[in-house]
């Protein structure tokens, strides 16, 4: 009878694995081995003594370190000035709480080239600080590390302010009672239940700067270049396919140790949570230094955030008469085949595709994840999942137009090919935002709706579905957001007359002039505005917890 | 037999939770497994329910083998222990979750929540937030939930664990009413015997995954299978005595026994109201440990000279003090040689 059980389990879990298994092999695993194979393998015979010759470089391997000890410094920056921003949004009831929420996470889905750029103009030659008191920090790694927290912010201030606001507050005060200090019920019930989150916050953190790609093109000069950067000068400029293989591959090996690692500590430390309407957690600020953090964190997002974003508004202001934005509606402009207006569409429609893909993909994974019957096999495969995050964007993109070119895969006329490549990024922010919130659903609420007929199915949809509904809806965020400002694969398969928005972006700021530097701030600043409106949508849908729907 | 056990095993590790268990339930039957923590009862009810696959043996409901029949095809109802309502329903939502489950219409649904929420005395609920509502409460949103299914067999989990004693009381009666007017078949458990004895038609006796006595509660209460048993239901003047006729000799000198007892090397349970005092120079001498107020009469400690401390009760009045010498004489109606 035990083995008969253990089957089902097996085959529902099989049932749940299927569609994103054979997605990530299909849309992953064998783009990005056509374009190893492609670098390593010359005339049928393979060439791995590349390998040894490439990272054995002294410039590769000063790249490598760079990039180890950046990202590293930028998680330990984001965390610390994020942490405090995810207790203000989840713990603290203050005017605008909504809308702060949605601004820290704009950066986010900028495009890096454009974020790139607004640091540039805040901090960089003839930029606003250097006009000021001429304090420049483009030459320094301290423009790499502030972009990096500008960007990511929003990734601690969601993932672990969105866990927080459900921790039920009645577990500190059960440790004051106890005789712990506020500190110490902080750091012996609260810090515990939220380590999973800030895991997960920091590993997704330390994975977009350990790839970060934009950001160090354009702020890191000569002189600072990651593993990405590198990838992609051996890729388009130096048409050094090989030395890019090899270097895919050193990616994929350091950030494959990192997940695994990552995998094995968060597992260890997920339990189930007492989790209770987060519309119940949150109070006024009471006292001087809860009114102190808050400032702060309000200085913090004005200074971080919104000057860069506002400085790219201004500029993209500059001409008289929105002259900018009248002429994003031109086809005259020789850039491209449409106006540059119609990448807005163009984008919005691909996301909408990105997002429901991935939302299902992610959503199955993490379903079967969830469930704490697992095997070894089934975890593994939650690691894996990662690693879409980690490997170069450009690989992906790059490996799509070369293996997915022929039948019976042939997609390259097709629009889903963008999609897909987005969604690729995007599923592995479904995972991560949903599988915490799955892990503590307690499982005598799903037992208690078996007793009374639920097949597992409805016991799914009518117990599960309800309680992360409100961290589904934060993934799909994540991924529409994603998909807005994905860039490094969106750039190689996107076509010439339906570019989306990050790529019209680039090509603008790619030629030279004003009017083309000044319609790529101001298409940057239309991107910002989707952005927005979009998310504030979604903060609505979230808030709307009382109405069945 | 509506429910039959055979030989159910479930192991946790190598440990046997529920070790070869045997047990039938006939309809309209109010059985209550009692135990204390740890004895296996939660996981005899997870086993019928289909939540906690067996090790061995059968599940039988309706002489039907339930192996391989998940949870939500079985038709049995299981209140949980902590109740575990649905936190983002209403409690008429909660209610009505078994009957959309089974596809009962919307109108059919309304009415059958009403009726239950009356029969459960909380009319007029439905619309109210699960938080919203008391510990009691919510035990009786729980039952009318489990209840609304109309299951073949209810099962309830500690069903008045965590109520206080007034309403525990109230509401075993209400429950004991209210299933003999719908005709359910029950299958409880609970550590509290007061609540098994006053809601069952019979009592099953668990310890260490196994059944130790199983009869009305009348029969387990007069006859206690075993030391355990005996020890269990709260009776603590338990000495071994080598019986020979109608006299036991024991470290409480000679106990006058019933005609017919078993002989030899036995176990010897006094109750508390065969301990009768007698003037100090008379019987057993013991002197008064202590006296507990038991509301109909007081509960006294005595400590004999030689052997076990005993316990007596004793009417109000003539209750002494403690310290007090006092002699100890021993009523044979009330004494019992265990098998």
């Amino acid at each position: 009878m035990a083995p008969r059980k253990n089957r089902a389990g097996n085959a529902a879990r099989l049932g749940l694995m299927a569609l994103p298994v054979a997605f990530f092999a299909l849309f992953f695993a064998w783009p990005v081995a056509a374009i190893v194979t492609r670098g390593l393998r010359t005339d049928g015979t393979w060439h791995f003594g590349r390998i040894a010759d490439v990272v054995t470089q002294p410039d590769l391997r000063h790249v490598l370190w760079f990039t180890t000890w950046q990202a590293l410094a930028s998680t330990g920056l984001t965390l610390l000035l994020a942490l405090p921003a995810a207790y203000a949004v989840a713990r603290l009831d203050f005017p605008g709480r909504q809308l702060l929420r949605a601004v820290v996470t704009v950066p986010f889905v900028l495009p890096t080239v454009v974020a790139g750029s607004a640091f540039l103009a805040l901090v960089g030659h003839h930029g606003l600080l250097d006009q000021l008191w001429g304090v420049r920090l483009d030459t320094t790694v301290w423009a790499i590390l502030l972009a990096h927290v500008f960007f990511n912010y929003a990734v601690v201030v969601r993932t672990v302010g969105g866990l927080w606001a459900q921790l039920d507050p009645r577990q500190e005060e059960a440790a004051r009672m106890l005789g712990a200090s506020p500190l110490t019920a902080w750091r012996k019930v609260t810090l515990p239940a939220l380590a999973p989150a800030v895991a997960a916050a920091a590993l997704m953190v330390f994975l977009f700067t350990f790839t970060s790609f934009g950001v160090v093109q354009i702020l890191g000069g000569p002189t600072f270049s990651t593993l990405e950067v590198e990838i992609y000068r051996q890729t388009s400029e130096v048409f050094d396919l090989s030395t890019a293989a090899v270097l895919t591959l050193v990616q994929f090996a350091a950030v494959g140790a990192i997940l695994a690692v990552h995998a094995w500590t968060v597992r260890r430390r997920e339990t189930a949570l007492r989790l209770v309407d987060p519309g119940t957690t949150a109070r006024r600020p009471r006292g001087a230094g809860q009114w102190a953090l808050l400032a702060g964190v309000l200085v913090t997002v004005a200074l971080l955030l919104v000057l860069p974003l506002a400085v790219l508004v201004r500029r993209s202001l500059d001409a008289p008469g929105l002259g900018y934005y009248r002429a994003l509606a031109d086809t005259d402009g020789g850039t491209f085949l449409v106006a540059p207006v119609h990448a807005v569409w163009t984008s919005l429609e691909y996301a909408v595709a990105a997002t429901a893909i991935a939302v299902v993909v992610g959503g199955l994974a993490a379903a079967a994840l969830a469930r704490r019957d697992a095997g070894r096999l089934v975890r593994g495969f939650d690691a894996l999942l990662m690693l879409p995050l980690g490997v170069s964007a450009v690989t992906v993109g790059f490996g799509f137009l070369i293996a997915l070119d022929k039948p019976p895969l042939d997609l390259r006329q097709s629009w889903i090919l963008v999609p897909l490549a987005q969604a690729l990024v995007g599923a592995p922010f479904v995972v991560r935002t949903m599988l915490p919130v799955l892990r503590a659903v307690d499982v005598r609420l799903r037992e208690a709706a078996a007793v009374l007929g639920a097949s597992p199915w409805r016991v799914w949809r009518e117990v599960d579905l309800p309680l992360v509904r409100r961290a589904l809806l934060v993934a799909a965020g994540f991924a529409f957001a994603v998909s807005l400002g994905e860039f490094g694969a969106t750039v190689f398969i996107a076509r010439p007359d339906n570019p989306t928005l990050p790529v019209a972006v680039a090509r603008l700021l790619s030629r030279p002039g004003d009017l083309n530097y000044g319609q790529a701030m101001a298409l940057s600043t239309i991107l910002m505005v989707v952005c927005a409106v979009a998310l504030l949508v979604l903060e609505r849908l979230r808030t709307d917890r009382t109405g069945e729907f | 037999m509506l429910l039959s056990l055979d030989a159910a095993t479930v192991r946790f590790g190598g440990r046997a939770v529920l070790d070869a268990v045997g047990l039938d339930v006939a309809e309209h039957e109010v059985v209550c497994v009692l135990g204390p923590s740890g004895s296996g009862k939660s996981t005899l009810l997870r086993a019928v329910a289909g939540l906690q696959p067996l090790a061995g043996g059968r599940v039988l409901l309706d002489g039907r083998d339930q192996a391989g029949v998940p949870a939500h095809r079985r038709g049995v109802g299981l209140m949980f222990q902590d109740h575990q309502l649905f936190p983002q329903r209403d409690v008429g939502a909660n209610v009505a979750f078994g009957l959309r489950m089974h596809g009962v219409a919307k109108g059919e649904r309304d009415a059958e929540v009403g009726r239950l929420l009356e029969l459960v005395g909380l009319p007029g609920a439905a619309r109210r937030a699960v938080a919203s509502l008391s510990g009691g409460e919510q035990q009786r949103v729980a039952l009318a939930r489990a209840l609304a299914p109309r299951p073949r067999l209810l099962m309830l989990d500690e069903p008045l664990g965590q109520l206080d004693r007034s309403l525990r009381e109230r509401l075993v009666v209400e429950l004991r009413e209210l299933f003999g007017r719908l005709g359910t078949t029950v299958l409880a458990v609970t550590h509290d015997q007061g609540e098994a004895f006053a809601l069952a038609d019979r009592v099953v006796v668990m310890r260490d995954g196994r059944i130790a006595q199983s009869g009305t509660p009348l029969d387990v209460w007069q006859r206690p299978a075993d030391a355990f048993v005996a020890r269990f239901l709260g009776f603590e003047n338990l000495v071994p005595a080598t019986v020979a006729g109608t006299a036991a000799d024991s470290p409480w000198g000679k106990l006058p026994v019933p005609d017919g007892s078993a002989q030899g090397e036995r176990t010897v349970l006094v109750r508390p109201a065969g301990v009768r005092l007698v003037p100090a120079d008379q019987g057993l001498p013991c002197t008064v440990t202590a006296r507990t107020f038991k509301g109909t009469h007081v509960a006294l400690r005595l400590q004999p000279a030689d052997g076990p401390r005993l316990e007596a009760a004793c009417a109000l009045r003539d209750a002494p003090d403690p310290g007090t010498p006092v002699g100890v004489a021993f009523d044979v109606t009330e004494t019992l040689v265990l098998d």
